[in-house]
Formats: C-alpha cells, sequence, structure tokens
C-alpha cells in the first residue's frame, strides 16, 4: 500500500489535465504546484536543518527576476558611466541562471549563519529578503520597480531545428511545474535519506554532539541553504514564466509566512510534508471564495493554522502516520531490511 | 613519579595549558601525556577542571595558554569536528544522543565519518553511493552488536532506559572511529550492575588497542581499570602515577578524601 502511494499520486497528477477542463482550475493547480516546491524547498532548511528562513521569498523572487531579466535582456548604466547592455537568451537558459543566482544567494546566507543561528538568522533572512525586495523596487532602470516586468517570455523546449514546443497556455506549464516538482522532490529525497541528510538532522538534533563526531556545521548548513535557495529559485522562474509579469510584491512577506504554513502543518521534517500542506493550503482559499470574503478566509485560515498546531503539533503526515501505524500494529520493516543489506 | 616516563611513545601530549574564564582559573599549567594503548584517568573533585581539560582537547574551548597536540599536530586552533577528524571521539557529561532518531539512526550519524559521497553523487543516486550506504549500515551492525544494544536498534534514542543511553553513546562515539576515546564520566548515575556491564565493555573496547582518557568519579572503575592516573584539585595537578600509587598519595587523600576521613 504504502509503495504504491507515490506511483497512484503521479498517475492521478498526471491524469489532471485530461479530464479538468475548467482553466481557473487548472490555473489554481500551476499556482498551488509552485508554491508547493517552495514549500519543498524551505522544508529542507526548516524540517531538517531546523533552521527557519524567513526570507525565504527572496530566493523565489531572485529566481523569478533573474529569470525574467535573462530572458527580456537589459541595459543599465552603473557607476562610472559604465553600460551593460545584455541581449536576451532564451527563457530556459534564463531558467538555469535564475536558479544559479538564487543558489548563490543562499550560500552568501548560509556562510552568515555559520556566525548567526536562530533568532538570528531568522532575523538574517527577513533583512534580505527587505533588501531585495527594495532593490527590485527601486532600481527602476533595471527591474522597472513598480511598473512591473512584463511580456516575460514563456518557455520553449525541444531541440534547435528538430523539435520546438513553446509553453503558451496552462496545460503545457501545468506539466512543466509537475515535472519540476517531481525533480526537486527526487532531489531532496536522495539529499535527506543519505549521509548528507543524517548529517543535517544530527546538526538540528544536537549540535554538539554532531561536531564531535566530526560534522561539519557549516558546510552543511551551506549545503543546506544553497539546494533550498536553488530550489526556491527554479520556482521563482516557473512563476515568472507562467504568469509573464512580475513586480516587487512577489517579495512580500505574507507569500513567506504561506510558505511557512504549508510545511509546519503538513509536517515539516518529512518528505511529504510540504506536498500535504501545498495542496491544502493552495486549495483552500478556491474553495472559501465563494462562502467567505477574503477577509473572512484569513480568519478561517489562522483558526485552521491554530487548531492543527495545538492538535497535530508535529503536523498532518507524522499524525497519520502514527495512526496508520497503531492500526497496523508497529512495523520494523525499514530496520529489518537494513540487517540483511537491503535497499534504501 | 612516572609523568615523563615513556613520552617517546606518548601520542597526546597537553603542555602548561591554562584555561581561565575571566578572572577565574579552570586549569592552570596542566602537563601531562598519554601513551599509545593506555588508559588514563582523570580525577579530582568537582570542579577541579577535569571537564575542562576534556574540553580542550577536544577544541570546545580554546586554552588561555599552552599547546595541545596529538601524534604530532597541534590543536589549539582546530574547530570540535576538525579534531574529530584527526581520530579523537569524546562523549559528554550529560547523556547525549540524537534522540528523535532511532538507536540503528544514531550509530549510522556517527559513521558519518565513513562515508565521502559528494553532494553531486548522491543527488545523482551514483551506484558506489548506494555500496557506500550498504557497507555504513552493515557497519552500524556491528558496532550496535559490538555494544550490545543492536536488540534496541529500532527504538528512538531518546526513548531508551538511562543505561542503555549511556552505551548508545559510547556506539555512536565508536563509530566515529577513534584512535583516542575521551569518556567524560561514563557510569556517573549507572547503578551498580549497569557499572559493571560498561567495565566490561570498556575492557572489550581496550582490547582493540583504543588510547582512553578517562574522566569519572567511581573510583572503583578508576581504580580497577586505569593504567595511570593523574589527579586535579582547583586547576592543578596534584598527583599523578599508577592507581595503587595515587591512592596512597597524601595530597590525594587531603584534596579527595580529605574531608570523610576527617569526618570517619
Amino acid at each position: 500500500m504504502r509503495r504504491t502511494l507515490p506511483y497512484l499520486w503521479v498517475g492521478f497528477l498526471l491524469s489532471v489535465p485530461l479530464w479538468l477542463h475548467d482553466q481557473y482550475f487548472l490555473h489554481i493547480l500551476i499556482t498551488t504546484g509552485i508554491f508547493t516546491i517552495t514549500a519543498m524547498s524551505l522544508n529542507l532548511l526548516l524540517g531538517f536543518t531546523g533552521q527557519l528562513s524567513l526570507g525565504h521569498v527572496a530566493f523565489f523572487g531572485v529566481g523569478a527576476y533573474t529569470s525574467a531579466l535573462a530572458s527580456l535582456g537589459f541595459d543599465v548604466h552603473i557607476f562610472g558611466g559604465f553600460r551593460i547592455v545584455h541581449q536576451p537568451w532564451p527563457a530556459v537558459t534564463g531558467f538555469a541562471v535564475g536558479i544559479l543566482v538564487a543558489g548563490l544567494c543562499g550560500y552568501a546566507i548560509g556562510k552568515l549563519s555559520f556566525k548567526v543561528r536562530e533568532a538570528y538568522f531568522v532575523i538574517v533572512t527577513i533583512s534580505f529578503a527587505e533588501v531585495v525586495r527594495l532593490v527590485a523596487l527601486n532600481w527602476v532602470e533595471l527591474t522597472q520597480g513598480p511598473l512591473a516586468l512584463n511580456n516575460i517570455p514563456p518557455f520553449t523546449i525541444g531541440f534547435p531545428g528538430l523539435w520546438e514546443q513553446t509553453l503558451w497556455g496552462k496545460v503545457p506549464n501545468y506539466y512543466a511545474v509537475l515535472a519540476v516538482g517531481a525533480v526537486a522532490h527526487i532531489l531532496i529525497r536522495r539529499l535527506v535519506l543519505s549521509r548528507i541528510g543524517r548529517a543535517m538532522v544530527a546538526l538540528k538534533e544536537n549540535e554538539p554532539l554532531a561536531t564531535s563526531l566530526g560534522i561539519d556545521v557549516t558546510r552543511f548548513l551551506v549545503l543546506a541553504a544553497v539546494v533550498s535557495a536553488g530550489i526556491a529559485g527554479a520556482a521563482g522562474g516557473l512563476y515568472a514564466h507562467y504568469i509573464r509579469i512580475i513586480d516587487p510584491d512577489i517579495f512580500l512577506f505574507i507569500y513567506t509566512v504561506t510558505m511557512v504554513i504549508m510545511v509546519v502543518t503538513g509536517g515539516k521534517g518529512t518528505l511529504a510534508g510540504p506536498l500535504v500542506g501545498g495542496i491544502i493550503f493552495g486549495i483552500l482559499p478556491v474553495m472559501l471564495r465563494p462562502m467567505a470574503t477574503p477577509e473572512a478566509q484569513w480568519i478561517i485560515y489562522g483558526v485552521f493554522m491554530i487548531l492543527i498546531v495545538f492538535f497535530l503539533p508535529r503536523g498532518i503526515v507524522p499524525a497519520v502516520q502514527d495512526w496508520w501505524q497503531s492500526k497496523m500494529g508497529v512495523t520494523q520493516a525499514p530496520v529489518d531490511g537494513a540487517r540483511t543489506g537491503g535497499r534504501l | 613519579m612516572t609523568r615523563h616516563d615513556g613520552s617517546s611513545r606518548a601520542v597526546l601530549s597537553i603542555e602548561q595549558v591554562s584555561v581561565h574564564f575571566g578572572g577565574l582559573v579552570a586549569i592552570s599549567d596542566m602537563t601531562f601525556a598519554l601513551n599509545q594503548g593506555e588508559l588514563l584517568s582523570l580525577i579530582g573533585p568537582n570542579g577541579a577542571g577535569k571537564t575542562t581539560a576534556l574540553n580542550v582537547v577536544t577544541g570546545f574551548l580554546r586554552p588561555t595558554k599552552g599547546e595541545v597536540r596529538y601524534r604530532g599536530a597541534a590543536l589549539n586552533r582546530l574547530k570540535p569536528h576538525e579534531v574529530a577528524n584527526l581520530g579523537l571521539v569524546r562523549t559528554f557529561q550529560k547523556t547525549s544522543v540524537f534522540g528523535m532518531n532511532t538507536v540503528f539512526d544514531n550509530v549510522l550519524i556517527g559513521l558519518h565519518r565513513h562515508g565521502s559521497s559528494s553532494l553531486w553523487e548522491t543527488v545523482l543516486a551514483l551506484p558506489h553511493v548506494r555500496r557506500e550506504e550498504k557497507r555504513l549500515r552493515e557497519r552500524a551492525w556491528e558496532i550496535l552488536d559490538f555494544v550490545g544494544i543492536d536488540k534496541h536498534a529500532a527504538q528512538l534514542g531518546g526513548a531508551l532506559p538511562y543505561g542503555e543511553q549511556r552505551l548508545l553513546e559510547v556506539a555512536v562515539a565508536l563509530a566515529a572511529q577513534p584512535t583516542l576515546l575521551l569518556l567524560d564520566e561514563p557510569v556517573s548515575g549507572m547503578n551498580a550492575s549497569e557499572t559493571a556491564s560498561f567495565m566490561k565493555l570498556l575492557g572489550k573496547i581496550r582490547q582493540r588497542g583504543l588510547t582512553v582518557l578517562l574522566v569519572e568519579h567511581n573510583m572503583h572503575m578508576v581504580m580497577s581499570m586505569s593504567d595511570r592516573i593523574v589527579a586535579l584539585n582547583y586547576g592543578k595537578i596534584i598527583a599523578e602515577g599508577p592507581p595503587a600509587a595515587i591512592q596512597q598519595d597524601p595530597e590525594v587523600i587531603r584534596a579527595y578524601l580529605g574531608q570523610e576521613v576527617k569526618r570517619a
């Protein structure tokens, strides 16, 4: 049952555009997917290394802006009369550059976290997000400021000359989000189930003991921050080329809060947690829209969040796992499998 | 005194180390050496500076003065994980395990130093990453068997009874492949039978040729297991020698047992 569940899920998600023809719902699913990817990336930091990044939207935004600017091109003057002219690149190249730049930002923030941890790390990340937002707002020559970057080209995939497909419309973008989400999930899964992931968890649980065993704190925090930021940057790139217009409002704090809510309610430190949380908090607003005004919706969110934190403090996924185990009787399959040298 | 005996075989040397916390002198001018394969105990009343000495050796504290060397390498400027990578692995005075991980995973984390797969290799799931993982898991079982807590493998580290938790600490430390094992009051809080089985385990560990630095209050264990003892009081070495000599040493009796003798 537990083995086949992921495949059933993938099959179900692949089939959605075949029977769901409502464009609005498809749009909701795409944005939900993008936000779920950012929640997955936040979970790598928050759930596995225990560091709360409250500026996570910055990596998302940096990815979105970099990808958009790389594929739109720009012409800016910098001090000393220098000019930087950038000719437009294909959207897919921009996407890759966006991941890279977001990852570099993650590297810088991760290096800082060597000296500052926990509350200070939270402050550093919030400040970083605010600085990036102010740059996006005020460097009008580059980012158009509040006028927004528009006409961002959609993705074109394929081999030049052989076969090409531009991702216009909802269905191709839905599959693009699904593909990036799957890659991100596999990447995070491989990482956290490995020796590297164990080192991260060790740092979260007991740092002095971890260092006494030869685990380099800085190295693994930076590594987690880079991967996390890179994945958030990828989500930003998807967003930019799907919505095709971005403004400095994508750096709003509320988006980070949404990511944190997704991770915490789903179950931080579990692989399925952000997926469950992402889907609930992506779909919930749509379900509530006909019934409640936006203000009432926020109140319902809040109540829902408090209820979950109060009754299921570790999140939905661990609670369901516990319930499942108590129902099926405690199984110790993972360890028994390992004893005979079984697979991971 | 045997202070400088066998210094040619010395693997760890602590030379004129002082540690000051503001105005408080935690350790002053401490010099001693540990020989290959030896079990040396640090004893002394509470606050004598035993744990501080351990923290200096393992990089958790920087000495104010002096030098610590392990097999020729200076440890003063190294961070704890770098010290660990030279083969010096410690346990902590207060029980310290990864409580939310299973016993098996605790040991797997301890085996960190045995692995070498990089980020890219891990993400691409290259075949040798899988082989390494299999090797680590087999090694983890060996260590659990050796320490005798294999039947608890699937339990959470934090859910173990106290005695077993202390054994798990040693298992985790052994997993990190020490050449010098530093134990900080490993049997404190254990009952007599738990202590006895711990001493048996320590004997087994020594048969593997590990050098051990033991900080302990349990005199029965210290006297029966140590090759040599260094006695501290107020941050100073007051005596050094084999157990029999330490038991007779008037300084030690005065500092360590003095009041009780008077009362009796």
